[in-house]
């Protein structure tokens, strides 16, 4: 294999390895503040043991995400040097803010999160909550706004040595290391066509991955009858933010679907294997993309694709007649992680509907009835679907942007460190994933033992930090 | 002063604060085989405890402030330096999920790994941060384009050795410091007998690198000698270390650590002096370094992060102290504990 080729599987490998993690926080870390405000505002201490053992799951997850997340700042330099130097102006300053806006802010008060109940009083540990669960979302902020930019440039123009160029420009491989983007308005950058709508749908798709981790947990309480108060109260917190998220992650879906139509037709026609530019563009539930001879089988909605992204049927949609084979990115592989993440979506609706409606008749009382047994057996295993769709929804995102790195600037293959040989990377690679596999294996490994020890038993006396207890019964 | 001059210092100090941060929690990894009961050990991993992640990521917003302000010096050292700095990360990540992991599971042998990952994971990446900073004084094969011209083999000749050496052993004092500040009773009568030896070491270490510094790379002390007036500098670097017995003879704990730390952001402000404005000097072609000026992002990017850097940096130094505050004093191990 090549070095492109390698120094691709390996940066999708550790961003995919490493966004297992925070989203979990994200999404946690918004429940860990619901919890604590609950107990803040009744003191009742099943609450505060609830925010206690789902701290615990926090910082474990957390800690995975800083060991792996550090890699990733050092990669662009690693094996995509001259991405790095094309970029730095902008896509720098992102991650510098980031840094400074929302790691510190997470890892400073994470502290006092993880280790500060007995150090500080309630409301400084509440604050401390929320500022860690700040920080995580902030994060967010900046490497979407970072990717978006790469996604839908603005705010910035390209220079070649020092002389504005237009974009489309196709670069001689001796002008490469003195081209670069300089910016021209900060805003433009932040706001650029796509940042918003694909910051609202990562966060709230982060949210899911966290209500299920917590309604996954406690749905294998429920049937093992273990924990029953706890994991009833906690399964409600869990749905209330699933109900909240998938319903968001369609609304937020649909305008990033629009905003891709109108910005990154390419990757719209990849994604929904449109093969005709057309009014009335048929929309395929589910198919596959048959290359050979240009078509996209399987069933299809008449017009449905020209309705949902622009809200009339005669819109005509791009097709890939349209664009230039060169241009195309890989077809397959951006029509299945769509679709994939689409289907996910969807049922993550439906699950969120039928645990709530279960909730409200009432039938979490007694698990062992048949209809929330049912529901409680879906709902253990059902962690893993916000995290097989954030992946592939980044997956549509980032392979639907090729051959692009910077979309209508700089080809990823442009992108590369000059000077790092292929077997440089093949090294690192398979270093990666042998530790990763070892990190993967001990985490799930401590996270079930955590699960199978389950909360502390609930008395008030021993579940309270010993300066709370007079605060608390004042 | 103008904004390449200004992101030269907020860098410089951004990475000083990570040397004088983490630097203490690697130095505590170098430590740690050096106790053998496990209440000690976790003792010492609790001193870092509720401060290493926040330590590293001065790391992280030191790399971003580089690949936003010099993205050519980013872009070429990550890149030129590739396999080092994938070992550093491997190094990191180790020590990470040690610290994190170890004490999650009561058995001996467990125990044993994590904290061998933890000893080899901080040991190592102190030896490579030495490496890296020993190749960057020392100069690097650059070729017109600013590309990275050597071998990885390369980066191991015997000044950056050296230097990879004498960062181990000022990490290892600094954390001994630190710990002796956090420990009490036995454990810290323990630590205490370590700092003197480790004291000497690192300046003897110093003593062989100032040394080859001055016969082989004498560019790094051009500075000194243009400005005599910086030589303070290096007077007072001096008084620091010397101070650290001192202290710790008396008692003052807190006095020693703030000294330790003193020591290193002057160590950083020579290292900053010396190379100025360059910030990869080229070999063998000095023309081709990489300057604060020609591997700089443009002026309207180094203004933008200027505000931003206003604005985050004095919240930053805010959360930082009181957390410090916060978790000040001698280390407890409680039911939240690592």
């Amino acid at each position: 294999m090549n070095v492109e080729t390698l120094s691709r599987i390996q940066f999708a490998f550790t961003v995919a390895f490493h966004y297992i993690f925070p989203p979990l926080t994200i999404g946690l870390g918004l429940l860990l503040v619901m919890m604590e405000g609950m107990w803040m505002a009744t003191r009742d201490p099943l609450y505060h043991n609830m925010a206690r053992f789902w701290t615990k799951m926090f910082g474990l997850i957390f800690g995975l995400g800083v060991a792996t997340g550090i890699v990733l700042e050092f990669e662009f330099g690693t094996n995509w040097a001259t991405y790095s130097r094309f970029v730095g102006d902008i896509f720098g300053s992102a991650l510098a803010a980031e840094g400074i806006f929302a790691f510190f802010l997470e890892s400073g008060f994470l502290a006092i999160l993880l280790f500060g109940w007995d150090k500080v009083g309630p409301r400084l540990h509440f604050f401390a909550t929320c500022m860690v669960a700040l920080g995580a979302h902030f994060s967010a902020v900046w490497i979407i706004v970072a990717n978006s930019w790469q996604q839908t440039p603005a705010g910035s123009h390209l220079e070649i040595a020092g002389k504005a160029v237009a974009p489309g420009h196709v670069f001689e491989a001796a002008d490469l290391w003195h081209s670069r983007m300089v910016i021209d308005d900060f805003w433009g950058v932040v706001f650029n066509p796509s940042s918003m709508d694909r910051l609202g749908h990562t966060l709230v798709a982060a949210w899911l991955a966290g209500a299920f981790l917590v309604v996954s947990v406690a749905a294998y309480y429920l049937l093992r009858r273990r924990h029953v108060g706890f994991a009833t109260a906690s399964l409600k917190f869990g749905l209330v933010l699933a109900m909240v998220g998938s319903l968001l992650s369609l609304v937020t879906g649909h305008d990033s679907a629009a905003g891709v139509a109108a910005n990154q037709p390419s990757k719209l026609a990849a994604m929904e294997g449109l093969w005709q530019t057309t009014a009335q563009a048929p929309l395929h539930p589910f198919g596959w993309v048959d290359s050979a001879n240009q078509r996209t089988l399987g069933p299809a909605v008449p017009a449905a694709l020209s309705l949902l992204v622009s809200g009339s049927a005669a819109h005509r949609v791009t097709g890939l007649d349209d664009i230039a084979p060169e241009l195309r990115p890989p077809l397959q592989a951006t029509f299945q992680f769509f679709h994939l993440m689409v289907v996910i979506g969807f049922s993550l609706i439906g699950l969120s509907l039928w645990g709530s409606w279960l909730w409200w008749r009432g039938k979490f009382a007694d698990p062992g009835a048949p209809a929330t047994a049912w529901f409680l057996r879906l709902a253990v295993p059902s962690v893993l679907l916000p995290q097989l769709a954030n992946q592939a929804g980044w997956f549509t995102a980032e392979i639907g942007r090729q051959p692009w790195i910077v979309w209508g600037y700089l080809r990823t293959s442009e992108g590369l460190s000059a000077v790092v040989k292929a077997n440089q990377v093949l090294a690192s690679l398979v270093g990666f994933g042998l530790i990763y596999l070892l990190l993967f294996a001990l985490f799930l490994f401590l996270l079930n033992r955590k699960i199978q020890h389950g909360p502390e038993p609930l008395e008030e006396s021993d579940a309270l930090p010993a300066n709370w207890i007079k605060q608390s019964r004042a | 002063m103008d904004y390449n001059l200004l992101w030269f210092v907020v860098v410089g100090v951004l990475f000083s604060g990570y040397a004088v941060l983490d630097g203490f929690d690697l130095g505590v990894g170098t430590l740690i085989l050096g106790i053998q009961d496990d209440t000690e050990r976790r003792l010492f991993y609790n001193a870092i405890g509720p401060v290493w992640d926040g330590n590293e990521v001065w790391l992280v917003t030191g790399g971003g402030a580089l690949f936003a302000a010099f993205p050519a010096v980013y872009g070429t050292v990550f890149s030129g330096f590739y396999l080092a700095f994938i070992l550093l990360l491997f190094a990191l990540i180790f020590r990470a999920v040690a610290i994190e992991f170890r004490s999650k599971e009561p058995w001996a042998w467990w125990r044993r790994w994590w904290d061998r990952g933890f000893f080899a994971g901080s040991t190592s990446a102190a030896m490579l941060i030495g490496v890296a900073m020993g190749n960057i004084v020392w100069g690097v094969p650059l070729d017109a384009k600013g590309e990275f011209a050597g071998t990885f083999l390369g980066l191991l000749h015997p000044y950056a050795l050296l230097m990879g050496v004498t960062t181990v052993a000022l990490f290892m004092m600094h954390g001994s410091i630190y710990l002796h500040l956090k420990t009490e009773g036995t454990l810290q009568a323990r630590v205490r007998s370590w700092i003197n030896p480790l004291i000497i070491t690192f300046i003897i270490c110093y003593s062989l690198t100032t040394l080859a510094t001055l016969l082989y790379v004498p560019r790094m002390t051009l500075v000194l000698r243009e400005q005599p007036a910086l030589f303070a500098v290096v007077v007072l670097l001096v008084l620091a270390i010397a101070n650290l017995p001192r202290e710790i003879h008396r008692g003052r704990d807190w006095a020693a650590f703030l000294s330790s730390c003193v020591a290193m952001l002057l160590l950083m402000a020579l290292f900053g002096l010396g190379m100025f404005p360059n910030m990869v000097y080229a070999l063998p072609e000095p023309a081709h370094s990489l300057t604060i000026y020609n591997a700089s992002s443009s002026v309207t990017t180094l203004k933008i992060m200027t505000l931003i850097a206003a604005i985050g940096v004095p919240i930053v130094l805010t959360y930082t102290v009181t957390v410090y505050y916060i978790f000040h004093g001698k280390v407890k191990l409680g039911k939240d504990s690592y």
